[in-house]
């Protein structure tokens, strides 16, 4: 049992931040349909911006946050807004197809200006821990991930529940007619949608950044992420979303645990692919 | 004192791409009215509300609200000026609670700030509504869907309201109830303008009455001065 304890508490850690990657792609495909292949990279872009603004201003990482989220809204609003409420329509492989172009394009502006060299966001937290008994300690870093990521998912799903915005977001992605009827301007709300995504990926981001090292070409393997906690708790549930990613990180480190490091990565796949065959719609999915 | 237009529509033609649905379609709506357009299926008529409310860009011709020329206005700066569309088929938003649905009714600034007098007002016009205020609208019947839908239109406080088929697929007594709330809010002072198939119902409504057939208007009066005989020989094109 003590050899469990330390993989279980992580696992549980490590699911708060996997949700908070997700969390911005589950609600854009839930909303409009859009499978964003660049969210991954749009995420890394984030963990870039912290890196920049805090070299140049001499500030930690969570600090810029409050100039890295505002940012990453404009990046969303404008992606959205601009180039791919244009291909949007009856099918899906317009907008997936500008979403993979997205994803190139960033990936090598990135390796233009930050060369290929692993970086990390540097803070003092990375290497703390609460001691709890003999064999289990708490990584501060992880406890942090999953506090910032429930909390920003509490604070998604309010703002979905409760605001105007958040309505006719929901009312858009229902019936974008009947939306448009009631005044909502849907193109304008999908951009607004797309940049309050690309919110919590900035803060995904930030926190990846802090938590690994990340590198230009990082974001599809966070883009698998997404997608393995998505396919697992449910398109367009918030309680998926943080289900999936529990389930997805402790999948990994409890598979880790078992059958040695090199199984981590398979392990979460397997129950991605029991998920799949058992209740393909995801655990708290309706469609 | 003169009797003020809501709704002026004059020579208006539209067009699905290369299929053109409306030939120079003219139709006047005063202030108050109860206004029914009546017309077989394909005839043209939710083209004629759809163009009204902005969802289709007429290709010729004019529309005028209070004087105002809006056919170029997209729907969310129709619905702003004061033009509420209960679309054919409802469209109710399923994954959304009653009073939600209601409140997005609500959705243009314009509006909002009298949110919660509105909310009072169609729980008390449709107290079904207020029964179910927290359902998800996906589980209501089709009769009170359809109120769901008038209600959420009538949220925005509009002056003219659009009706698109609203006894569609619905028993007779809860067509009868409906009707019976419509005339009650057109006693209040909004102008309705009604289209059905329904040719006896709706006329009964009416003070105006147009009959459309293939895109054009083919027959308009007072319903009391309208022979049941011309009716249908213009319903039909006979």
């Amino acid at each position: 049992m003590e050899d469990f304890a330390q993989p279980i508490v992580n696992g549980i850690l490590l699911g708060g931040l996997y949700a908070i990657i997700a969390i911005g792609m589950s609600t854009m495909f839930g909303i409009v349909k859009l499978v964003n292949l660049a969210h991954g990279d749009l995420m890394i872009l984030g963990s870039f911006l912290s890196l920049s603004l805090g070299t140049w201003m001499g500030i930690g990482p969570l600090w810029t946050l409050l100039l890295v989220v505002p940012i990453m809204y404009f990046v969303g609003f404008f992606v959205q807004g601009f180039l791919l409420n244009r291909v949007l329509g009856k099918e899906m492989e317009p907008p997936l197809l500008v979403a993979f172009g997205v994803s190139i394009i960033l990936q090598n502006l990135l390796l233009m200006i930050y060369t290929p060299d692993a970086r990390s966001l540097m803070t003092d937290l990375a290497v703390k821990t609460i001691p709890i008994t003999s064999y289990l300690n708490i990584p501060v870093i992880y406890l942090l991930d999953a506090l910032i990521g429930v909390a920003v998912i509490t604070i998604l799903y309010l703002l979905f529940q409760r605001t105007y915005l958040g309505r006719a977001i929901r009312a858009a992605s229902d019936d974008e007619v009947a939306a448009r009827l009631m005044g909502v301007n849907t193109r304008n709300i999908y951009a607004k949608a797309m940049g309050i995504a690309m919110m919590s990926a900035g803060v995904a981001g930030v926190l990846v950044g802090m938590t690994f090292t990340f590198y230009p070409h990082t974001g599809p393997q966070y883009l698998i992420i997404a997608f393995g906690v998505v396919v697992i708790g449910g398109l367009g549930s918030m309680k998926g979303t943080l289900a999936g990613g529990l389930i997805l990180a402790l999948s990994q480190l409890l598979g880790a645990q078992i059958f040695g490091p090199g199984y981590q990565l398979f392990c979460g796949y397997v129950v991605l692919l029991i998920v799949l065959a058992v209740r393909p719609q995801g655990i708290f999915g309706t469609v | 004192m003169a009797e003020v237009l809501a709704l002026r529509v004059f020579d208006l033609d539209a067009h699905y791409k290369d299929f053109q649905a409306l030939w120079a379609v003219s139709l006047d709506v005063k202030k108050g009215e109860v206004v029914s357009i009546i017309g077989a299926n394909g005839s043209g008529k939710s083209t004629l509300l759809n163009t009204i409310s902005g969802l289709l860009t007429p290709t010729r011709g004019t529309i005028e609200f209070f004087g105002q020329e809006i056919g170029d206005l997209v729907p969310h700066k129709t619905v702003a000026e004061g033009i509420s569309l209960v679309p054919e088929g409802r469209r109710v938003f399923t994954r959304l609670t009653v009073n939600e649905n209601l409140v997005m009714g609500s959705y243009v600034p314009r509006s909002r700030p009298n949110k919660n007098k509105s909310l009072k007002d169609i729980h008390e016009l449709f107290p079904v509504l207020k029964a179910r205020q927290n359902q998800m609208a996906d589980t209501l019947s089709g009769g009170e869907q359809q109120m769901l839908a008038i209600g959420r239109a009538l949220m925005s406080e509009p002056k003219l309201i659009l009706c698109d088929e609203i006894s569609l697929g619905l028993a007779p007594m809860i067509i009868k109830d409906i009707y019976k709330r419509l005339m009650q809010i057109n006693a209040e002072g909004l102008t309705i303008v009604l289209v059905e198939q329904d040719i006896r119902r709706s006329l009964k409504a009416a003070n105006h009455a147009y009959v459309m057939l293939e895109g054009k208007v083919v027959l308009e009066g007072e319903p009391s001065s309208l022979t049941e005989d011309e009716v249908k020989k213009a319903y039909f094109g006979l």
